[in-house]
């Protein structure tokens, strides 16, 4: 007869052995928990000051260990910093000057929008949310083509399939839901796509965070979660989010690997991001990685963030600059000299210089596309209201042109 | 139920899932999955057979989660799949509403038609089967209410076959509502001829294209009786007891509510003059109001009498010892038809 307590149960059985964390863990030598758990403490490579912490307080260790990256990206690292600064503080000067509709500005997070776009590959793909226009362009989109749907236009300005970007929109974490039907289809081809799905700790809250981790960690795929801590969820404090031990605890939860960075520097961040990439690819499963960062302007210029907030605290973190770090320990390492620093912020004075451009040109819209792409074919009755609407504007040219 | 032979006579959900399996066999990029179609087949059987033929590749079972399912059948869109989902019930599948109303219906017009989402929701439909509570929601308005989807909702067998492989080649995201009362009901379709047409590019096995082809499946003259989805069996059923009173209706099966075939609807009103709308979901703000608002812009002088709507009430789904006061029957249909102005 069978023992009921020795039979297996397979409606019941623990995800454990022979699972891909059990496979990854123990070629670390450690426990599968061991190695879903965040380190001790956040990965951290630059101290405040830019230098660089000794390897044994990095907080590395078995299963958590960050190799850094070459010179080479470092630099390119540092350069996209200082455009992405640069675009940062451009585009909030062109709302105030009424030439963008709205800006979220990703200023003081810039470390962890660079290393977004730095980790992939060109075939792999990145979900951003709407704070992360500084990991597209980073990623490589025309600066102009992303600034289009903040501008007022009805398009996101870019095709998201030449990129491998994803549409930035505001609905929050559902588009993690889409980087998982990404993976998974790519995984079904036999194509080692990764899949970078980026959100913002106040998202965490929200219900497709769950389901898109959940199903990631069921269909094991290579998606990485990127969860940028700026702090605030436009103004409610991370505290009155979640009373996790931190987000990327939430790892564990789902059977996958969770990492805490330093999201203010730039190098811990890199080396964070591309390892998970790298063990993504390698075992096909997610990994939740989480940067504490802070977002050091308003939500956006409509939102005042003296109602929520000390200017002490925003001083405090000021010093932590992800640019000045990276920018001291560059110089220190001999890998920044000042004809490369100055190159640098040429080249980003000239992102800038033609963002101000055409932001201050009119688009030349036709009003008549709204009704083009609904549908493969437009219907009957959206073409009846384009005749409508190019009547209407016909008409409003013609007596126009009569009173002039 | 199988898969992959027709015989004469196909149940509706044998065409349906010979639709799917025909599909799948046409294109490796049409992939099928849900809460319990994999092993199960479905609650309904409705893609019985799929995985095992396919492969869970193919055919496979997700977490138990509905906005998770729309949001990865989006991706899979994205990445070149055709994905093909089924939510459980009509009103289980209002978690995945964000995914379907924010993304589903919108990324072609922000992607300015660069990323369009060839995908379909699959949803059973409607009551008459004494389902509880959240089990028989006709929710088709409030998807024909949002610009970028498509709805279509069969309401014969050879329709849930052949409408079902358009709405999996059509390029726009399709919600497809299947009315589940009729997923028994038989009828002596060849399913094997009808793939014969479908896969040969017949034009009479196109039953929607672009702009929607409603069609007249009971001719008459005094009074067009206008429908889709499951009421239609019963308007042809009040057509029928009509004629024994002198009166003779004509029926119209709307077939897709979006794209909505205004020209159909127009011909056969102006035709008899007198229209009564039926449907079973709510008739406040619905897609029989709808209709009916059409009908009035559009062929007011052709009218001898006011259009009248029979719907469901405008309460929740009622329990199933009380749904038969519910639904819109053959008997409310003659009263309507009686209602109208008759004498000039």
């Amino acid at each position: 007869m069978d023992d009921p307590v020795t039979t297996s149960d397979p409606s019941h059985a623990k995800a454990e052995q022979g699972s891909r964390i059990f496979e990854a863990s123990r070629s670390f030598g450690i426990t599968p928990e061991q190695y879903m758990l965040p380190a001790q403490q956040q990965i951290q490579m630059l101290d405040p000051e830019g230098a660089l912490v000794p390897s044994d307080e990095q907080g590395t260790g078995p299963g958590h260990e960050y190799p850094i990256p070459e010179a080479e990206v470092l630099l390119k690292a540092y350069a996209a910093l200082v455009a992405g600064r640069r675009i940062n503080d451009q585009n909030y000067a062109l709302v105030r000057q009424g030439r963008l509709a709205v800006y979220p500005s990703s200023h003081g997070q810039e470390a962890c929008q660079v290393g977004a776009a730095l980790c992939l590959e060109p075939g792999d793909w990145m979900f951003p949310t709407y704070r992360d226009t500084v990991s597209v362009i980073s990623r490589g989109v025309d600066p102009l083509d992303v600034m289009v749907s903040f501008r007022g236009d009805w398009h996101c300005g870019y095709d998201p399939k030449e990129h491998r970007v994803g549409s930035m929109s505001t609905p929050l974490t559902t588009q993690l839901l889409h980087a998982v039907g990404v993976a998974h289809a790519a995984k079904l081809r036999g194509e080692d796509t990764v899949v970078l799905a980026m959100c913002g700790d106040g998202a965490t809250s929200e219900g497709d965070f769950h389901e898109a981790l959940n199903f990631a960690a069921v269909f094991e795929v290579p998606v990485v979660f990127f969860v940028q801590n700026n702090g605030y969820a436009i103004s409610v404090p991370l505290s009155s989010q979640s009373v996790a031990p931190s987000l990327a605890h939430k790892a564990i939860g789902y059977g996958m690997a969770g990492e805490q960075v330093d999201g203010n520097d730039m190098v811990a961040v890199l080396a964070t991001l591309r390892r998970a990439v790298h063990l993504a690819r390698e075992n096909s499963m997610p990994l939740l990685v989480e940067a504490v960062t802070y977002r050091m302007q308003a939500h956006t210029n409509a939102d005042d963030e003296t109602r929520y907030r000390d200017r002490e605290e925003v001083e405090q973190w000021k010093r932590k600059d992800p640019l000045v770090r990276m920018q001291r320990y560059l110089t220190s390492e001999g890998i920044l000299n000042d004809d490369a620093a100055a190159e640098i912020t040429e080249a980003a004075e000239k992102v800038a210089s033609s963002l101000r451009q055409a932001m201050t040109a009119d688009p030349a819209e036709n009003p008549l596309e709204i009704f083009d792409h609904v549908y493969a074919e437009p219907t009957a009755q959206l073409l009846a209201q384009r005749a409508q609407l190019d009547d209407e504007l016909q008409r409003t040219a013609t007596s126009e042109g009569t009173q002039r | 139920m199988s898969t992959a032979t027709a015989t004469s006579t196909a149940t509706f959900a044998s065409a349906l899932n010979t639709a799917m399996s025909d599909a799948m066999e046409a294109d490796e990029s049409v992939v099928v999955f849900g809460e319990d179609v994999g092993t199960l087949g479905g609650v309904f059987r409705i893609t019985d057979g799929l995985t095992k033929r396919f492969g869970t590749n193919r055919c496979f079972d997700t977490p138990l989660a509905e906005s998770g399912i729309a949001g990865t059948a989006v991706g899979m869109a994205i990445n070149g799949m055709r994905p093909v989902i089924e939510m459980q019930f009509d009103a289980f599948a209002y978690p995945a509403l964000e995914q379907v109303f924010s993304h589903i219906a919108k990324m072609a017009n922000r992607t300015r038609g660069r990323v369009r989402l060839p995908m379909v929701i699959r949803i059973p439909y409607g009551g008459g089967v004494g389902g509880v509570e959240h089990h028989c929601d006709s929710s088709e308005a409030y998807y024909a209410h949002t610009a970028g989807l498509k709805v279509f909702t069969p309401a014969t067998v050879a329709d849930a076959y052949l409408m079902l492989r358009e709405a999996i080649d059509t390029e726009d995201p399709v919600v497809f509502f299947e009315p589940k009362k009729l997923y028994w009901s038989k009828a002596d379709d060849d399913l094997s001829t009808l793939r014969e047409a479908y896969e040969s590019g017949t034009e009479s096995s196109r039953l929607v294209g672009a702009q929607g082809q409603a069609v007249v499946v009971r001719e008459g003259t005094d009074v067009s009786i206008i429908s889709y989805g499951p009421s239609v069996s019963t308007a042809v059923k009040a057509a029928e007891a009509a004629a024994e009173d002198g009166i003779s209706a004509e029926v119209l099966d709307m077939r897709s509510v979006v794209p909505f075939d205004e020209v159909a609807l127009v011909r056969t009103v102006e035709k008899t003059g007198r229209a009564v709308v039926v449907a079973e979901a709510q008739g406040f703000v619905s897609v029989a109001s709808e209709i009916t608002a059409r009908i009035q812009e559009r062929c007011f002088h052709s009218l001898a009498s006011p259009v009248l709507r029979v719907t469901g009430f405008d309460i929740p789904y009622p329990a199933p010892k009380l749904e038969e006061h519910h639904l819109p029957d053959v008997n409310r249909i003659l009263d309507a038809l009686d209602e109208l102005q008759w004498e000039d």
